[in-house]
């Protein structure tokens, strides 16, 4: 299987006071090609830091991240920007949708980066909140709609344009339990019918138990890394 | 992608409505203070110029030289035909000849000996079958006691000296001078009226008396010492009065003959030239200084606005817009809403501008006392700075601001402005 996500001793340190907190201590894995995968592990043990570096949205301190062949700490600003606009999808804790804009226009805004054409654009949305059942509410402000319903919402802006790897941190962590279940359903759906890869950051037992892989980080390290031949979900 | 951002400023009202009435508010008292300012300090200065100067004078070589002694045996002859030409050749301005001299004042008492004396400044103007001058100079503002005068050889006295000479109204009165010939002139009036100006220098000692009877009493038949010109409904501009003056001494002017005419700008009479400076610089530190905190306060709009909207730039980072583009997009909404903002606010100041130029405040009650020689109605005038000034804080100050909240875009980390959303 092709690897699309290559973490190389992987430090990375964040200045406090006159010293650094190390939130990540040589951490080395992969990712391969349509995974779906967990860092799992408390509060303050690096994942969201490790997210946001495979993300490109920060940089390693040492070592080094190949994501699809770009290594992330030697890329310019705008070559990372490239990277996340064209192969990233990102679904975060609070969904952040952007509120003065519809359904359609929240999940339209990353191909208006990709500068898709107003036909292709319509009928690539429609398309993906016909996956997450939201064609109903193309029309409909975030503010109008329940939690699970932005999160499917966030989850289409994050698949709409086709990424190669969808980063999620704490993707259910707002969502009642059941509203929760749906949502990984989906996104488990779009890992198996799209191929997509999913890499979740999350301490969310629910979401847990659809992993196919685990890696448990305790104080910046990784402690394990298991393969689930039968996730239990 | 241009229609989406301004999709999502037309619906977010705090990024555009909001801001944009901050900017008009801003922008509209600037505009309005501007005017205003402007008005106010002209307002002097088109006091001065009816009193003493005109926007332009016309007097002779000879008597330009000694302007301060009012030399009437340099007057200008002919006074019909000068104004004829001056009416011919610059048909845009008004023209009033006056004469300005000095002498001695004397009331009799009933034996016909003298009773009270007094120095005097004296003006002639035309005061019998118009009320332009009186209109022009304001003396009916001025005017304490009796009434303007209605026939010939009546005269007005400043209420100062008319106590000091203890004279009643209707009380005859000797006027003591020479004539433009060099003679000793000696003419009778009656005091029909008392005036007040505010100004010590003035008030000591001043008297008015109809055109006629002045040229009667100095003996200047068809001669007048100044012709005073100023611009038909329209203020006092430096730049204006120096080109006509140019033009007309160009024309005109023989230097070498002492009777030639000359015609000077209000800023060559009278030390006028340090009034006028001193008007516009004054003005101007005034509205700098106004602009200035306007520009304060319209950057910390623009500050605020970028600030609150981190998180906002943070996603869309994220999403894969580089730093660039969230830039400019920061900063195009910001010249978007400074430029509506300005044209609202400038639109608002002008009408507001418009009214107290049309209509005045009048402090005619506040300043009856005043030592201070002022217009009773402060007017605002609208200058080509007034259309334009409002862009300076509206647009300029919003665009600063907003850039300098966007540098945060540069100098933080992607993931840090991504924190800030999670928060």
């Amino acid at each position: 299987m092709k690897t699309i996500v290559d973490v190389k001793s992987l430090t990375k340190n964040f200045p406090v006071g006159a010293g650094f907190f190390t939130a990540l201590k040589d951490v080395s894995l992969q990712f391969n090609e349509g995974e779906f995968a967990g860092l799992v592990g408390p509060s303050g043990s690096g994942k969201t830091t490790l997210l946001n570096i495979i993300g490109s949205l920060d940089v390693p301190s040492k070592g080094e991240v190949v994501v699809l062949q770009r290594s992330v700490g030697k890329l310019s600003p705008k070559e990372a920007a490239k990277l996340r606009k064209e192969e990233l999808g990102f679904i975060f804790q609070s969904y952040n949708l952007l509120p003065v804009y519809t359904v359609f226009e929240n999940v339209e805004f990353p191909l208006l980066l990709l500068n898709m054409t107003a036909e292709e654009r319509k009928e690539r949305v429609m398309e993906t909140l016909k996956w997450v059942g939201l064609t109903d509410k193309v029309k409909s402000r975030p503010a109008q709609l329940s939690g699970g319903e932005c999160q499917r919402v966030a989850i289409a802006r994050a698949m709409v344009k086709r990424p190669v790897l969808v980063l999620a941190d704490e993707p259910t962590a707002n969502l009642d339990s059941k509203n929760s279940h749906n949502i990984l359903q989906t996104m488990l759906k779009l890992n198996e019918e799209l191929k997509t890869s999913f890499v979740f950051a999350t301490h969310d037992e629910k979401v847990i138990s659809y992993l196919k892989r685990i890696i448990r980080l305790e104080d910046g390290k990784v402690v394990a890394d298991e393969l689930i031949a039968k996730p239990s979900k | 992608m241009i229609k989406f951002l301004f999709k999502g400023l037309i619906r977010d009202k705090s990024r555009s409505l909001l801001p944009i009435i901050v900017v008009a508010i801003g922008v509209m008292m600037t505009v309005f203070m501007q005017a205003y300012m402007h008005g106010v300090f002209y307002d002097s200065i088109e006091s001065a110029a009816r009193f003493t100067s005109g926007h332009v004078k016309v007097v002779t070589n000879a008597y330009k030289e000694n302007l301060s002694q009012m030399p009437n045996d340099y007057a200008m002859t002919d006074i019909g035909g000068v104004l004829e030409q001056l009416n011919a050749a610059l048909p845009d301005m008004e023209w009033t000849d006056r004469i300005m001299f000095g002498g001695l004042l004397d009331a009799p008492d009933s034996m016909g000996t003298t009773r009270a004396q007094g120095n005097v400044g004296g003006a002639g103007i035309h005061l019998l079958g118009t009320e332009d001058e009186i209109i022009r100079m304001d003396l009916k503002s001025k005017l304490i006691s009796g009434r303007f005068p209605e026939k010939s050889g009546e005269l007005l006295i400043t209420n100062e000296l008319f106590k000091k000479m203890k004279l009643q109204l209707g009380d005859p009165v000797t006027l003591i001078s020479s004539t433009m010939y060099g003679d000793m002139a000696m003419y009778n009036f009656t005091v029909c009226g008392t005036l007040h100006f505010g100004v010590s220098a003035i008030d000591k000692g001043m008297i008015y008396a109809d055109m006629e009877d002045v040229r009667m009493a100095l003996n200047m038949e068809d001669a007048a010492g100044e012709i005073l010109g100023f611009f038909k409904d329209a203020p006092y501009e430096n730049d204006k009065a120096h080109a006509v003056a140019d033009q007309f001494n160009a024309e005109n002017t023989d230097e070498a003959d002492v009777f030639s005419l000359t015609m000077m700008p209000m800023s060559m009479t009278n030390g006028m030239d340090f009034m006028i400076t001193y008007a516009e610089n004054a003005q101007l530190i005034v509205i700098l200084i106004f602009v200035f905190a306007m520009s304060i306060v319209l950057w910390n709009a623009g500050l605020l606005g970028g600030l609150r909207r981190y998180g906002e730039f943070g996603l869309r980072l994220a999403i894969g817009e580089n730093k660039h583009e969230t830039y400019r997009s920061l900063v195009g909404e910001a010249v978007l809403v400074g430029l509506v903002g300005s044209v609202i606010g400038i639109a608002f100041g002008l009408f507001f501008a418009y009214l107290i130029q049309e209509h005045g405040i009048d402090a005619g009650d506040i300043i009856k006392d005043s030592t201070i020689m002022m217009p009773t109605v402060f007017r605002a005038q609208i200058n080509t700075t007034t259309y334009y000034i409002g862009f300076i804080p509206g647009i300029l100050s919003t665009v600063i601001g907003a850039m300098l909240a966007g540098i945060g875009i540069y100098k933080r980390q992607t993931a840090n402005l991504f924190k800030e959303l999670q928060a």
